[in-house]
């Protein structure tokens, strides 16, 4: 019956076959868009990009570690230690309730600063994982805590405020009618990184070696592939996206707190697993990711749309990452 | 009553793209061993999945006893008899032999009466049966993981025959077995077989074949091709059944000249002291030398010691005078040395990859652009090379590897390794699993690679294959080199005899 349709046609249909979460989800927000005021508004689609282009940038990095077969728990807490840290860093020098007696920082700097410790924590992981060899997902179940720890060291508990204004207006900042069409910075920001992994993943060694690695870790140091050197870049380059998308997340909310980030690392392995990036290992491309990670955040919207009460999207986001998750097993399941 | 204890008729299985099954058939007496033989991919293990329940088909019938019935899963298959070992075994080594042959079915009793627990007297005991009936002499509750692999089939045999066992599945039960070992599998073969079990046996191995078995089923691309009584036919005559051509060498001719000693191993030790040691011996250019041994000879290990997967306490290894300092996997590919693993699916391929992405693992240093970009062209060339010149049979770079046949997938592996145009091959069980015309096809190549001046070291389990290919052989014993045999001079006899000079 197949062979009938042409190959786009074909194409197509194998792909909402094998998607059908991402199926799902833009039907349904097509439903809410059409029967809910607002929902295509200019405002609301920024809003999604925006949402989305952080989002993205944490799920970039997870996805290396997830191709290789391991995972980072530590995702969401090094964001938060990063948007903290950013916003210690730059508050403006009048501000009363400063945390440093620094002088005022360049956010530029700052950026540079929280970009070292998440690679810092990142390249930790990774030694963690390829020298000791203890499971990923045990080692950033660890890393996880004591980053957690470290922000509550710092900010003593406390949200942070009193940011400089240029590094707030930087981050927001819109391409365009800001009532009509605009496109968000941030949208950009995304794009650029999504290009870098695309090379990294499809042009350079490093990605063929990691894809190695999840395909089979044994073979791939058989073959004579550095696998301890690939999966600490993996980790450490992780680090640094989790870093650059807290400092961004700490500007965009105007303030940062201990809890900012709590329950990423989730989002981010969901995401990456609706896009179609295998928990079995060696499989996972950039555009899947992307994918994921939009149709999540559409989820959110259509839910917030749905007047749905918040805590209830705990609930269901939990059951999409579980039902993510068997689909994508069945896959290989069902071939056997 | 059927003079058939199980009878399938007509079956069929189609899968996207492939017809598995195409009326298949298998008729099994009681009380007689049936092979099953065909090629890889000729639908063997197709038609023993629809009898074990695993797949469901698409057409036929299958009858017991005359009787049409229905089998829907193996535990459906288990209940009427029908048990199955898997080629690949799947035990659980960290607990008792006990509790592995008794798993999912543990015999319970009641404590105070109706709290349902294990009956660990009772399994310990029945296991004891069990064991006694597969000739094995071992403490039931002895941890399955320090048992040799040919035991732990044994164990896998009698777990499968516990219980009312009609039909016994045997999936290439010899693969990793010695000489002594199968000689011990097919005294149990007997027995059951005097207990009127009708055994399936798959196999690759033609001598075997024709040693153990009543009649022979012979199958090709999913199609019944016929069967006969095993004592009518000949290898020649099986082969051109399973191929649907002659063939008429089993081995190619070799027209390597060996010449000057160039790769030297001296006083070579394991840290493990149960492992090789004190291994001397040496390879000349354009030589392959054989490495003979029984399973546990240490022969793997001491070529992975030599590749850097296991470490080594002294020794040197020196390529043309020169020491080579090798610690690790690539430090040896850096110098010149390649290594085909013995587990092609554990530290061979990388299944969900294509085929392009498989074969350029090792060498992608040389398809680098600018410092830092890989040429898709390059990548794409070294492809089309090795399929040309290995006759790999793909559609195209892109196809996932784990979607070829194993001859094609060993061709490929070998190919990765030709990419970085090594002095030193060595070739670990390079025909293993791999069906009869692929495996003439790698020997082709081997006797290729010899002659273009590359020094071949190749451990085979296979005598018939050692003896055929060597221009030396190196047999090995308990982690020692227990002798050398010109390749002209060598014969089953005198390999066997240094094989088993234990200390």
């Amino acid at each position: 019956m197949e062979k009938t349709k042409s190959g786009i046609g074909q194409k197509s249909w194998q792909y909402v076959k094998s998607n059908p979460i991402v199926v799902m989800l833009v039907i349904a927000a097509i439903i809410v868009g059409f029967t809910k005021d607002n929902f295509f508004s200019w405002s609301n689609f920024g809003n999604l990009m925006s949402n989305t282009a952080v989002r993205f940038l944490i799920a970039l990095g997870v996805s290396g570690c997830l191709i290789t077969k391991g995972t980072d728990l530590s995702a969401g807490r090094q964001v938060g230690l990063a948007a903290c840290l950013a916003g210690i860093l730059v508050q403006r020098a009048n501000y009363a309730g400063r945390l440093t007696s620094l002088p005022e920082m360049n956010m530029f700097l700052v950026l540079g600063i929280v970009v070292v410790v998440g690679a810092i924590i990142g390249l930790l992981n990774g030694a963690i994982i390829s020298y000791l060899k203890v499971p990923p997902f045990i080692t950033t179940l660890g890393t996880q805590t004591i980053v957690y720890g470290i922000c509550l060291v710092i900010t003593d508990a406390q949200p942070i405020g009193g940011f400089q204004q240029g590094y707030i207006d930087l981050v927001t900042s819109k391409l365009g009618n800001t009532s009509g069409f605009h496109l968000p910075l941030l949208l950009f920001v995304a794009l650029v990184f999504g290009a870098y992994f695309w090379f990294l993943y499809n042009k350079t060694r490093h990605g063929k070696y990691m894809y190695a690695i999840g395909g089979n870790e044994i073979a791939a140091e058989v073959s004579g592939v550095n696998t301890g050197k690939t999966l600490m870049l993996i980790y450490t380059t992780a680090g640094i996206m989790y870093a650059i998308a807290g400092w961004i997340l700490a500007a965009k909310s105007g303030g940062a707190s201990t809890s900012m980030g709590m329950g990423y690392e989730l989002e981010a392995i969901a995401s990456c697993t609706i896009g179609g990036v295998s928990t079995t290992g060696g499989i996972g491309k950039v555009s899947g990711v992307l994918i994921g990670v939009l149709v999540f955040e559409l989820l959110k919207i259509v839910l917030q749309f749905l007047g749905v009460n918040p805590y209830y999207n705990y609930i269901v986001q939990g059951l999409v990452i579980v039902v993510a998750v068997a689909l994508d097993l069945r896959k290989y399941l069902a071939k056997k | 009553m059927s003079e058939y204890v199980l009878e399938m008729r007509d079956i069929s299985k189609q899968f996207p793209g492939v017809k598995a099954l195409d009326h298949a058939q298998l008729r099994l007496r009681p009380g007689a061993v049936h092979a099953l033989m065909g090629e890889n991919g000729a639908g063997k293990s197709s038609l023993m999945k629809c009898m074990f329940g695993i797949y469901k088909m698409d057409e036929g019938q299958i009858f017991i006893d005359g009787e049409p019935v229905e089998i829907r899963d193996p535990l459906e298959a288990r209940a009427k008899g029908i048990a199955m070992v898997h080629q690949e075994l799947q035990p659980i080594p960290a607990r008792t032999i006990g509790e592995n042959i008794f798993l999912g079915r543990y015999p319970l009793k009641k404590l105070l009466g109706f709290i349902p627990i294990v009956d660990h007297k009772k399994m310990y005991e029945d296991t004891a049966a069990l064991l006694k009936r597969v000739r094995m002499d071992f403490d039931p509750k002895q941890q399955l993981g320090t048992l040799s692999v040919s035991h732990m089939q044994s164990v896998e045999i009698a777990k499968a025959v516990a219980g009312n066992c009609r039909v016994l599945i045997l999936d290439e039960p010899t693969s990793s077995l010695t000489q002594n070992e199968v000689d011990a599998l097919f005294r149990i073969i007997e027995d059951l077989k005097k207990e009127n079990v009708a055994i399936v046996y798959i196999s690759h191995k033609m001598d075997e074949i024709l040693r153990i078995s009543d009649e022979v089923t012979i199958m090709r691309d999913g199609q019944y091709i016929g069967t006969w009584d095993a004592k009518d036919l000949t290898t020649d005559f099986i082969i051109t059944k399973m191929v649907g051509r002659e063939l008429t060498n089993l081995y190619p001719p070799r027209e390597n000249v060996p010449g000057e000693v160039v790769f030297e191993v001296e006083d070579f030790t394991s840290i493990n002291p149960r492992s090789f040691r004190h291994v001397s011996f040496n390879v000349r250019k354009g030589e392959i030398l054989g490495v003979a041994g029984l399973v546990g000879a240490q022969r793997t290990e001491l070529m992975e010691g030599l590749f850097g997967i296991r470490s080594h306490t002294s020794g040197t290894i020196r390529y043309r005078g020169k020491e080579l300092k090798i610690n690790r996997p690539k430090d040896a590919i850096d110098q010149g040395i390649a290594m085909l693993t013995e587990d092609r699916r554990g530290s061979g391929i990388m299944g969900v990859l294509s085929v392009a992405d498989n074969i350029s693992v090792a060498s992608l240093n040389k398809y680098v652009d600018f410092g830092i970009v890989l040429n898709a062209k390059k990548i794409n060339n070294l492809v089309e090379e090795n399929r040309k010149k290995m006759n790999i049979k793909t559609p195209s770079g892109k196809t996932l590897i784990k979607l070829l046949s194993g001859g094609n997938q060993q061709k490929v592996l070998v190919g990765r390794w030709l990419a970085n145009n090594p002095d030193v091959l060595i070739l670990d069980e390079p025909t293993r699993g791999i069906d009869v015309g692929a495996k003439y096809e790698i020997y082709c190549i081997i006797a290729d690679l010899a002659k273009e001046g590359k020094s071949i070291i190749m451990i085979s389990s296979e005598l018939g294959e050692l003896i055929g290919m060597s221009d030396r052989v190196m047999v090995m014993c308990d982690g020692r080199v227990t002798g050398f045999i010109d390749g002209k001079d060598a014969n089953q006899e005198n390999v066997m005899a240094l094989a088993t000079q234990f200390e």
